[in-house]
């Protein structure tokens, strides 16, 4: 399937996934600018900031209301929207194929 | 030290004197050895559970819900304290609260900091003597990060060794034979003064534009203009020592370890592009907030022990730092050591350190100007260590410049 990254300044970057992957760890796998993913991929350091596309917000699902993610997000130092979500608790699913992420400018 | 530690059967790493000898290391190799979830029956604080391993201390730090910070329970130092920023609270509080103030590291501030940062680096080296001995500690690492204290605080840069010396009496040991107080009420009576000229500043920023330092951005948001006095006054102490000790005990650590590994200087020079790697990996090998303390609000089972409610559950960052099984040769710097961002010295977890990618700049920035110049540095020796199991603070460290 494939996975599509947007930033301000890197621009659009097209990568290739399989079901079953994390998030963050295509993002690193690819380099893709703007998501340091600091911990590795626990839930640990909100590094790993996206804004999920509003027409793909429905179907990868919002933050739980009173999670450690939703706490990680609001904590760091990158503006929180109601498309926030951090990659590393995204798994990929065949219906992710064409998925489009905004990443911050800086986190 | 060790042998007596066996003696009475007793590993308690709360010792600041093991920090002050810098002989924590085998402490802690045998802690995540032999007892990776420690009792440790007595100690000057009672008794607390030590988390020395890894994986361990990001169960704990990931799990606010069974680990608490909240001051209630006593905060998150060994010693119970009774500072209430957020830093002490748990959700829903200390989410909303932290999230009043992340303004002031978000990128955006950070990014016109930059060049400031730099300028300023870049002075203070040039104005270190050159083919004469000289105290890097205090010529380098606390003129750089109190002048940067005293930017960020809008405070005026010429009176900055108050900060310096509000923030060594915060986190001073009160066993500590040179600590500048002997007492909880001489630490609360030398903090008033700060804390009543950062009120003075705080509502003098009110009715000025906002900017971006950190005083302004808390004159105003409102969120933090509705705290109570206590509060802001704690908030003003977590600036204080988080913009402060964390810093300039790093860059104090960075030049001891490159003086330890000078191959790692070599490959940083070759390939400048490494030092934002090696920024995080000089915070990791440094560690220079050695714990964080949490307290259990329910039975938890954790390797094999039972940790109850209420116990004190203490964070070994600096153990976490060295375990072997995600660090590998973990004593020993690496400029590009692939994982160094896992380190554990800013916590993990919703208290992870606001501070992070300002602390890592002001690294980065240190060591690319160092670079700049070419300076052929010699340390002269190790440093001396602070009486502390709180703060790992390099108190002098003899040095030289070539050339």
């Amino acid at each position: 399937m494939q996975i599509i990254f947007r930033q301000a300044k890197a621009g659009e970057c097209v990568v290739t996934a399989e079901a079953g992957d994390n998030l963050m760890h295509v993002a690193l796998a690819n380099d893709i600018a703007g998501i340091p993913g600091d911990c590795g991929g626990q839930c640990a350091c909100g590094t790993c900031h996206v804004y999920i596309n509003a027409d793909w917000v429905e179907r990868i699902g919002s933050v739980m209301p009173g999670s450690t993610e939703e706490a990680m997000i609001f904590g760091a130092p990158v503006d929180a929207r109601p498309n926030s979500r951090l990659a590393c608790q995204i798994s990929l699913t065949p219906m992710c194929d064409g998925l489009i992420v905004e990443i911050p400018e800086e986190q | 030290m060790e042998q007596a530690l066996e003696d009475i059967g007793v590993l308690d790493v709360s010792q600041p004197q093991i920090y002050r000898d810098d002989s924590w290391r085998p402490l802690f190799a045998r802690l995540r050895t032999e007892h990776p979830v420690y009792y440790c029956p007595e100690s000057r604080s009672g008794p607390y559970w030590s988390i020395s391993r890894y994986a361990d201390i990001v169960r704990v730090d990931t799990d606010p819900l069974s680990f608490s910070s909240s001051h209630l329970h006593g905060g998150v130092t060994i010693e119970d304290r009774v500072a209430v920023s957020f830093m002490q609270m748990d959700a829903p509080m200390h989410t909303e609260k932290r999230k009043n103030v992340t303004a002031v590291v978000a990128p955006k501030s950070l990014a016109q900091m930059e060049s400031m940062i730099r300028q300023r680096a870049g002075r203070v080296l040039d104005a270190l003597p050159r083919n004469e001995d000289f105290d890097w500690v205090q010529n380098v690492s606390i003129e750089l990060t109190s002048m940067m204290l005293a930017t960020l605080f809008a405070y005026p840069i010429e009176q900055r060794q108050k900060l310096v010396h509000w923030s060594n009496v915060l986190t001073a040991d009160l066993d500590d034979p040179e600590s500048p107080i002997r007492t909880e009420a001489e630490r609360q009576s030398g903090l008033q003064e700060f804390y009543l000229t950062m009120m003075e500043l705080w509502q003098q920023r009110q009715k000025e534009e906002q900017s971006y330092d950190i005083i302004s951005l808390l004159a105003h948001d409102e969120g933090v203009r509705s705290s109570s006095f206590d509060e802001i006054c704690a908030l003003f102490g977590l600036f204080l020592v988080g913009g402060n000790d964390t810093t300039r005990n790093s860059m104090s650590g960075g030049a001891w370890g490159f003086s330890e590994f000078p191959d790692q200087w070599r490959k940083l020079k070759a390939d400048p592009k490494l030092a934002g790697n090696a920024a995080a990996e000089i915070i990791r090998y440094q560690t220079p907030v050695i714990y964080q303390r949490r307290t259990a609000t329910r039975e938890v089972e954790l390797g094999s022990k039972t940790i109850a409610a209420g116990d004190k559950v203490v964070m070994w960052y600096i153990s976490g730092n060295r375990d072997e099984s995600v660090f590998e040769d973990a004593d020993t710097l690496r400029v590009d050591r692939p994982n160094a961002r896992q380190h554990t010295a800013f916590g993990m977890g919703p208290h992870r350190c606001l501070g992070a990618r300002l602390a890592e700049m002001q690294l980065r920035i240190l060591w690319e100007e160092v670079l700049a110049r070419n300076l052929d540095i010699e340390i002269l020796g190790p440093p001396t260590y602070a009486f502390s199991n709180l703060v790992r603070s390099p108190t002098s460290l003899r040095a030289r410049i070539r050339g």
